[in-house]
């Protein structure tokens, strides 16, 4: 059995006096599949932010490839390799695809002091192709997002971290507020993110979705795991048992 | 060519430029072609600047999703400084440093407080507004100080130059700090950061920009600019006032906004913030010209700000409601 790519250790934290987080241990193997499921307030998107760099643990630790790693800020966690894709908050709808797709990692034709001028010629022509990559095909690259369907924006915001090569990619609630058509869109991107050996953390309410392009299940319930099973050993019903 | 259309349909700057054409045209004929003669665009050009600069600074930072109320206050604040020190001795280009980084500072205590405390910027600059303007008559010690004018090398800065003495200096000043912001907002990364920080906070946060130092650079290349601004028009004026740059704080927002800046950041351009100062400008002084009774000059500024939000909300709406495809 290979070496876990992230592994977290009693992690606790606490929001405003609630003890979100008692204690997560989790270990993520690489190019696996894990669905994260939960009610509302179970801890999922707290472990998440947590992945991602936007709050500190309190108490615990996180290992990237066994190497105890800090997540001071998401800059650090991008560089480690991980990217997460929000319900909504990736994407700037007023900004083009292009410009969207390089947020603060655009390409310079040169800089002083970290400011620069922007490359749009490789901006545009990367985009395009990162965006066929995933196999989204739109007509320019820009367009704004703002335009862009809500499966659509799923699919640019996975062309982003795929481009820049994540090993770890956490989506969370990538398929809210679709439709279906779009939600079999959105797992149809999760499956080719497996095909290309990236390790994807997919949280979800719906258990179908997870069941649909998952290896493995965790539940959380009150800060805690309370179920930790590959798909083909459980049920959609226990899972639900124990939320 | 659908497409062009579409994409001109939803420039920002759209409904002001073609409002700018239409008053021109008609004060031209309104006037009997005294409008556009070399006198009155001189008279235009020259005081353009001044308005233009601040009205830039507020574009600026009204796109990173900020606003700035203090800039009339900064307006006057600087150049008083400039000119207090210039009469205790010291050279002018100390001086005018000196002032320069009092707005920078303000700009930077309107940024700090505004983050630091997570609160409207609308609220930490409107106390700013009043505290500057009080600093500004404090360091006045209330008398307008009287520098010694033949220190300054006002022929950098208000003097007529160019072909045929069309344009004051400042105008030169004012096109390349237009120029540079432009550049600025729409060819660097920087730009990409101001954009996506008002456009969409989270997003920014969350891929990793340090939306907290775009927004303090924003502030302080607002209040810099209403400084220099300042200074400028008393170079013009030839006496420091304690009042100059009254009311000057709406008149940009104005301007902002009637060139298609929106109040909720992330849209706008440079060119808009100009085109707006220029209405302003125009509709002042086309207003005398066509012997129209100038006391209307407020409505008209106030009923053109609500028209070009109105045509810019229409026109963007219809550009986007065209139909091209997205997807192949």
């Amino acid at each position: 059995m290979s070496e876990p790519i992230i592994q977290v250790k009693n992690l606790h934290k606490w929001y405003s006096g609630v003890h979100a987080l008692k204690g997560i241990n989790l270990d993520v193997l690489p190019g696996e599949a894990l669905g994260l499921v939960g009610d509302n307030g179970a801890g999922k998107s707290t472990l998440i932010n947590l992945l991602s760099g936007l709050y500190q643990p309190d108490d615990g630790e996180i290992r990237l490839n066994g190497q105890p790693v800090k997540i001071r800020n998401p800059k650090e966690a991008m560089t480690l390799g991980i990217e997460t894709i929000y319900q909504y908050n990736s994407m700037v709808p007023i900004m083009s695809i292009a410009r969207n797709l390089f947020i603060g990692r655009e390409p310079l034709t040169f800089s002083i002091g970290g400011i620069g001028w922007l490359d749009q010629k490789t901006m545009r022509e990367q985009s395009v192709k990162a965006i066929a990559d995933v196999d989204l095909h739109l007509r320019s690259p820009d367009a704004l997002v703002g335009e862009l369907s809500g499966g659509q924006r799923q699919g640019v915001a996975i062309a982003r971290a795929m481009h820049f090569r994540s090993k770890v990619m956490i989506l969370d609630e990538p398929t809210n507020h679709l439709s279906v058509k779009e939600t079999n869109k959105v797992i149809g991107f999760v499956k080719g993110l497996k095909a290309q050996g990236v390790t994807t953390i997919f949280i979800s309410h719906n258990m179908h979705h997870v069941f649909a392009c998952c290896d493995r299940v965790v539940a959380m319930a009150l800060g805690q795991v309370v179920l930790d099973k590959r798909i083909e050993a459980t049920s959609i019903e226990e899972v639900q048992e124990v939320l | 060519m659908r497409r062009l259309f579409k994409l001109a349909l939803q420039k920002p700057e759209m409904a002001a430029g073609s409002l700018l054409v239409l008053l021109v045209i008609m004060f031209q004929v309104r006037s009997d072609g005294i409008f556009l003669s070399y006198d009155n665009l001189r008279g235009i050009l020259g005081f353009l600047p001044e308005m233009g600069l601040v009205a830039i600074g507020v574009t600026l930072l009204m796109i990173a999703g900020e606003f700035d109320l203090s800039v009339g206050s900064v307006f006057a604040l600087s150049p008083m400084t400039m000119a207090v020190l210039m009469t205790m001795g010291w050279g002018f280009w100390p001086a005018l440093l000196v002032g320069l980084l009092f707005a920078a500072a303000v700009g930077l205590f309107n940024g700090w407080v505004t983050i630091q405390f997570d609160i409207p910027s609308f609220i930490t600059t409107l106390g700013m507004m009043f505290m500057a303007r009080s600093m500004t008559v404090v360091v006045s010690g209330g008398f307008p100080p009287r520098p010694d004018f033949k220190l300054i090398p006002t022929e950098l800065f208000v003097a007529y130059v160019g072909p045929g003495q069309m344009f004051r200096a400042s105008f030169v000043w004012f096109v390349v700090i237009a120029i540079i912001i432009h550049i600025l907002l729409s060819r660097t990364n920087f730009g990409n950061w101001v954009r996506a920080t008002g456009g969409f906070l989270p997003a920014a946060r969350g891929m990793g920009i340090p939306t907290a130092r775009v927004k303090l650079a924003c502030f302080v290349i607002c209040s810099v600019l209403a400084g220099f601004a300042g200074v400028i028009q008393v170079l013009r004026l030839g006496s420091p006032l304690p009042s100059i740059g009254q009311g000057y704080e709406l008149q940009a927002v104005a301007a902002a906004v009637i060139g298609g800046t929106s109040l909720s950041g992330g849209i706008g351009s440079v060119i808009g913030g100009v085109i707006g100062a220029l209405l302003i400008r125009v509709i002042d002084n086309g207003m005398v010209m066509s012997q129209i009774n100038s006391n209307w000059f407020q409505f008209a500024v106030g009923a053109l700000t609500i028209f070009a939000v109105v045509g810019n909300a229409w026109l963007r709406k219809r550009g986007r409601a065209m139909k091209v495809e997205t997807e192949r």
